[in-house]
């Protein structure tokens, strides 16, 4: 059996193939783009708390286009209603407040009450068409979007909404910077989702389910995984990667039904810059994205805030012209 | 006499307007390997979908003497029966590691011993286990799944055409695992297979299907002896 094995070169180590979907290219690229973010932080000051703040508001375009990425693995459609599931519990957390819960308490709870609320959504509306066709799912999310933006102001109102600031307003100096402490919660809130969050898939056995429900559902059913249980897990970790986009985006535009509107958007841009199927590349993405916006608000005068989206896309489809799976988008690499 | 560990009972299964399955009668004993034979669309592949409730059957499927419930083949995984289907059911785009984790899933506990066995059968996975599963070769996929199936610590093994797009020495060496599994293991098989001889040299009963039905079953020793399966199958 040895000698059969030596003769097809199993035994042989080979040079391992595992395919990160990330090429050198790309990889240079980025490093070149923060070794430039780092060295223009370290000349102007103005520059430093551009980044800073380019990078929170990156962290919100990068958790919701996680969310946005995790259903499209999954379900294979882009929920259109991500962004209005984000900013209806970002009111829950509103109202817990006002019954008198902290912050820190009704944001925890409203995490719990998103991933109910994205399990109960894909149960109740998505399972039932997801195997008819592709664009019914779209509808439905796009029908989502409509009801749940009537129940919400139907709710609360189309007013502005003013929650407590969950970081105070306090400015931090470093030398001549002025960092805001909410800027670096937003940040540090939003990346810690993200990294427990890919603790979640990447090293426990519920995670390791869902991939593989996402991946290939007939052979995940087949080793005993349930996948309509997986996907509809999915969904809830979606929403509560929502909630938290939604919580981190109050304090700065406040509590308003098209909050989010804009910011699903931006995250939509940055998972199809990231390469739409890679969870990497959707919070690479959003940083960038939002690192981007914010440099070029600052330093090229036509740049308004008007012409923000217009030019997140050109630069999008610049990406795309160049490397149309996204920066971090896989080519499959398989021997049959 | 003990009763077989899977039996099928006149069974019948349909895609839209095809029906696959015209009533197959068949039982497995424990620790056998039973093969299905049969040409392309006999309903080889079918039967094995039946057991692993992927394709919607009616008739009566017993397993370790209770009925199969129509649960899903998530409900039928759970119940220790591993179906490798074509194709392999393999993971490609996860690790071997991974790959193998996914095959113990319906279990619990530690998963040490179970590598370390798996391991026995084939030692060269503890250099691969971080490989993406894609980049694997045929055979090397094929002895993947049967690792994989392995994890699962099933009672009875569903095997669709192992040989399928292998090269026929990498065949026999796959053969030969499936058979140490079974007689060290105690592992019962059902094979669906396209090579009738080799099929026939490794198990020990066999079933032949033509148009959704069984045309012939028997040892498998003297199927080999078979006037017309000889002719048909064996070409000689």
């Amino acid at each position: 059996m040895v000698e059969l094995a030596r003769r097809f070169g199993i035994t042989e180590k080979r040079k391992s193939r595992v395919s990160t979907g990330v090429s050198l290219p790309v990889l240079l690229s980025l490093a070149a783009a923060a070794a430039f973010l780092v060295i223009g932080s370290v000349v102007s000051s103005i520059f430093a708390q551009q980044t800073v703040a380019g990078l929170a508001q990156g962290a919100i375009f990068g958790s919701l286009a996680l969310a946005l990425v995790l259903i499209y693995r999954a379900t294979e459609v882009i929920n259109f209603a991500q962004g209005e599931m984000a900013m209806a519990t970002t009111y829950v957390a509103y109202q817990l407040n006002l019954w008198g819960l902290s912050y820190w308490l009704a944001f925890f709870l409203t995490l719990v009450i998103a991933f109910v609320i994205g399990v109960v959504v894909q149960l109740a509306v998505i399972r039932p068409v997801q195997h008819k066709s592709v664009l019914a799912v779209v509808i439905i999310t796009v029908g989502l979007f409509i009801l749940i933006d009537g129940i919400v102001i139907w709710k609360w109102g189309a007013d502005l909404k003013f929650m407590p600031a969950p970081f105070g307003n306090t400015v931090y100096h470093l030398g001549s910077v002025a960092f805001s402490r909410q800027d670096i919660g937003v940040l540090f809130v939003s990346i810690l989702s993200v990294i427990l969050l890919w603790l979640l898939f990447q090293f426990t056995k519920l995670g390791l389910a869902m991939r593989a429900a996402a991946l290939r559902p007939a052979s995940a059913s087949l080793v005993g995984v349930r996948v309509n249980w997986m996907l509809a897990i999915g969904w809830g970790l979606a929403a509560v990667l929502g909630a938290v986009a939604g919580l981190m985006t109050e304090p700065t535009v406040f509590l308003q039904p098209t909050m989010m509107q804009a910011i699903l958007l931006y995250s939509f841009a940055a998972a199809v810059l990231g390469g739409l199927e890679s969870p990497t590349g959707a919070v690479v993405g959003g940083l960038a994205l939002g690192v981007f916006l914010n440099l070029i608000g600052q330093y090229v005068g036509f740049a308004t805030s008007e012409l923000r989206l217009p030019i997140a896309f050109a630069v999008l489809l610049v990406v795309l012209l160049v490397k149309p799976n996204g920066l971090f988008g896989r080519k499959q690499v398989r021997r049959v | 006499m003990s009763k077989p560990l899977l039996e099928l009972d006149h069974v019948t299964a349909r895609y839209g307007p095809v029906q696959a399955l015209h009533g197959i009668t068949l039982a497995a004993d424990e620790g056998e390997i039973v093969a299905v034979l049969g040409a392309n669309g006999a309903g080889k592949t079918t039967t094995l979908r039946a057991i692993s409730n992927t394709v919607r059957r009616d008739g009566e499927i017993r397993f370790a003497g209770k009925a199969l419930g129509r649960g899903g083949p998530e409900a039928v995984a759970r119940l220790g029966i591993a179906h490798l289907p074509e194709g392999r059911g393999t993971f490609a785009e996860l690790t071997v590691w991974e790959n193998l984790r996914l095959g113990a899933y319906t279990r619990s506990g530690p998963l040490k011993d179970d590598f370390a066995r798996v391991q026995t059968y084939f030692p060269w996975l503890e250099d691969r286990r971080n490989q993406q599963a894609g980049t694997l070769s045929g055979g090397e996929q094929q002895m993947l799944a049967l690792a994989r199936a392995f994890m699962q610590r099933p009672r009875l093994i569903l095997l669709d055409e192992p040989s399928l797009g292998l090269a026929p020495l990498l065949v026999t060496e796959i053969f030969r695992i499936v058979k140490d599994l079974n007689e060290h293991e105690g592992l019962t098989v059902l094979v669906v297979e396209q090579n009738a001889r080799l099929a026939l040299q490794l198990s020990h009963a066999a079933y032949v299907l033509e148009v959704g039905r069984v045309a012939l079953f028997g040892p498998s020793a003297e199927l080999q002896e078979h006037e017309s399966i000889r002719r048909s199958y064996l070409g000689y």
